[in-house]
C-alpha cells in the first residue's frame, strides 16, 4: 500500500503531499506522523500541501486533526502551499482550520516554525 | 402553410423582385421607426436585397417551418441583422419593422396576382409567416441586449475589484460596491491569485466603499479572510464607518479574530510594522525645503536683475 514519506529535518518533520488523498491514505498518514512524531521527539511538523489539487471534508479535518494531535504531543504544525482553489473549497465547505497555522511556502513554513519552537522553548525556560 | 400559397409567394418573389424591394425599402424608411441616424436608405436597400434573395431560396425549399434547415439563411442573415442593431441601440419595434414593413407590398402583389376570394386565404398564410419572422428577429434581438448586458456586469464585476500592492508584501484590496456571493467569489479569487504571485504576507480590505454590510456580506468578508488565511497570509479590514460599525454589533456580527482598522492608514502602518518596516520623518525634510524656497527666491532674484 502506498505511503506518504515523513522526513525528518533536525527536529522537524517534513511532509510532501504529491498524490492526491484518499482517506486511507490519510488515516495512514495520522498514524505513521504520530508514530514518528514520538519516535524522533520533533519539535515541529511541516505539512507541504502545493501538489494537492483536490480536497474533501474529510482531507480537511485531516490537517485540523493532525494539528491537535501533534499539539498533544508537543509539536507545532504548519501546512504550507495551499492553492487559491483549495483554499476556497476549504472555505466554502465551512472547514476555514482554525487551529492550524498556515504559510505561503515552505521557507515560510520555516521560518514560522521555528519563531513557534524559540518562542516556546523561551516560555518553557522562563517557566521552569 | 399550404403549398399554393407558397407558390405564389415563389412566383411574386421571382417575377417582381425589383419592385417589391422598392417598395419594400420606401415603406421602412416612410415608417415612423425609420431611424436616419443610425441607418441609411442604401444599407437597408442591400440588408432587404439579401434578404429578399435569401426569403426566395427558403421558399423554394417548400418548408413551411422556420426553424427548419430550409431557413437556415434567412435565419443567419436575420441574427445578424438582429444582434447588430441591438449594440448599435435600436428599439425592438424599429428592428421588427424590417420584417413587418414588408407586409403591404408583398399583400399588394398577392391581391393582384390571385383573385378577391383565393386572395384572403394566401394573404393569411403569408402574413402568419411574416409575423413569424418578425417575431423570430425580436427574440433574436432581445438575446443580443441581454448578452451585452452579461458582458458589461462581467466588466463592472473585473473592474470594481482591483488587488493593489501598497508595498512589498502588503496588498490592498479596495471594495467598492454591494458584495454579494458572485463578487465575493471574484474577490477571493484575485486576492488568492495575488498573493500566490507577489507572495504577500498582508492583505487589507478596504470597505470604506461597500454601502451597507449585512450578515450575508460579513459572512463573504470573513470568508475571504479565512481563505487567506490558509494561504498563509493575514488580512486586516478596513474603512469601517460608524454606522457600519453600530450594524455590525447590532446584528451579532461575530467578527472574531480578524483585526479590524477604521481607516486604510491605521491598517497600512499595522501592516508595516508586521513585516518589519517603520515610517518616520526624514531629519532633513523641514529644512530642505526652507533651502528649495531659498533658492527659488534667488532665482526670481537673478531674473529680475536680468
Amino acid at each position: 500500500m502506498e505511503r506518504i514519506p515523513i522526513l525528518k529535518m533536525g527536529e522537524y518533520l517534513l511532509v510532501t503531499i504529491q498524490v492526491d488523498m484518499h482517506d486511507r491514505l490519510a488515516m495512514s498518514l495520522q498514524d505513521d506522523l504520530t508514530a514518528k512524531i514520538v519516535s524522533v521527539r520533533a519539535k515541529g511538523v511541516l505539512i507541504d500541501i502545493s501538489a494537492l489539487e483536490m480536497v474533501d471534508s474529510f482531507i480537511g479535518r485531516m490537517f485540523g486533526d493532525i494539528a491537535a494531535m501533534s499539539r498533544i504531543l508537543d509539536a507545532e504544525t504548519v501546512v504550507v502551499g495551499m492553492r487559491p482553489a483549495v483554499a476556497i473549497t476549504l472555505v466554502e465547505l465551512g472547514l476555514s482550520l482554525p487551529g492550524v497555522r498556515t504559510a505561503l511556502n515552505i521557507e515560510r513554513g520555516m521560518e514560522l516554525l521555528r519563531g513557534l519552537i524559540g518562542a516556546k522553548g523561551r516560555d518553557d525556560a522562563g517557566s521552569a | 402553410m399550404p403549398t399554393d400559397s407558397i407558390a405564389s409567394l415563389n412566383e411574386i418573389l421571382q417575377k417582381d423582385e425589383g419592385a417589391l424591394l422598392t417598395n419594400w425599402v420606401d415603406s421602412q424608411v416612410n415608417a415612423v421607426t425609420f431611424r436616419p441616424d443610425r441607418t441609411s436608405r442604401p444599407e437597408l436597400m442591400d440588408h432587404s436585397r439579401r434578404f429578399l434573395t435569401l426569403l426566395r431560396d427558403a421558399v423554394k425549399s417548400g418548408e413551411a417551418d422556420i426553424m427548419g434547415p430550409g431557413w437556415a439563411g434567412v435565419r443567419q442573415m436575420l441574427d445578424d441583422l438582429s444582434v447588430s442593431r441591438a449594440q448599435q441601440g435600436f428599439s425592438p419595434s424599429e428592428t421588427a419593422t424590417f420584417i413587418f414593413s414588408l407586409k403591404q407590398p408583398l399583400f399588394d402583389r398577392l391581391q393582384a396576382a390571385v383573385g378577391a376570394g383565393e386572395a384572403l386565404n394566401r394573404v393569411w398564410a403569408t402574413n402568419l409567416l411574416l409575423d413569424r419572422l418578425g417575431l423570430y428577429t425580436t427574440e433574436v434581438f432581445q438575446r443580443g441586449r441581454e448578452r451585452v448586458i452579461v458582458r458589461q456586469q462581467q466588466e463592472l464585476m473585473e473592474l470594481s475589484t482591483p488587488v493593489v500592492t501598497l508595498w512589498e508584501g502588503v496588498l490592498a484590496l479596495p471594495i467598492i460596491g454591494t458584495l454579494d456571493s458572485a463578487r465575493t467569489q471574484v474577490v477571493m479569487e484575485n486576492l488568492l491569485q495575488r498573493i500566490v504571485e507577489s507572495g504577500a504576507e498582508i492583505a487589507i480590505i478596504d470597505i470604506t466603499g461597500v454601502p451597507t454590510v449585512d450578515t450575508v456580506t460579513a459572512q463573504h468578508l470573513l470568508k475571504t479572510v479565512a481563505a487567506a488565511r490558509l494561504m498563509g497570509a493575514d488580512c486586516i479590514i478596513s474603512g469601517i464607518r460608524p454606522q457600519i460599525a453600530q450594524t455590525i454589533v447590532h446584528l451579532g456580527v461575530e467578527l472574531g479574530a480578524v483585526v479590524t482598522k477604521a481607516t486604510i492608514a491605521d491598517a497600512f502602518a499595522i501592516a508595516l510594522k508586521r513585516v518589519g518596516l517603520s515610517v518616520q520623518k526624514a531629519p532633513g525634510a523641514s529644512r530642505r525645503r526652507e533651502e528649495d524656497g531659498a533658492s527659488d527666491a534667488r532665482a526670481a532674484a537673478d531674473r529680475g536683475e536680468v
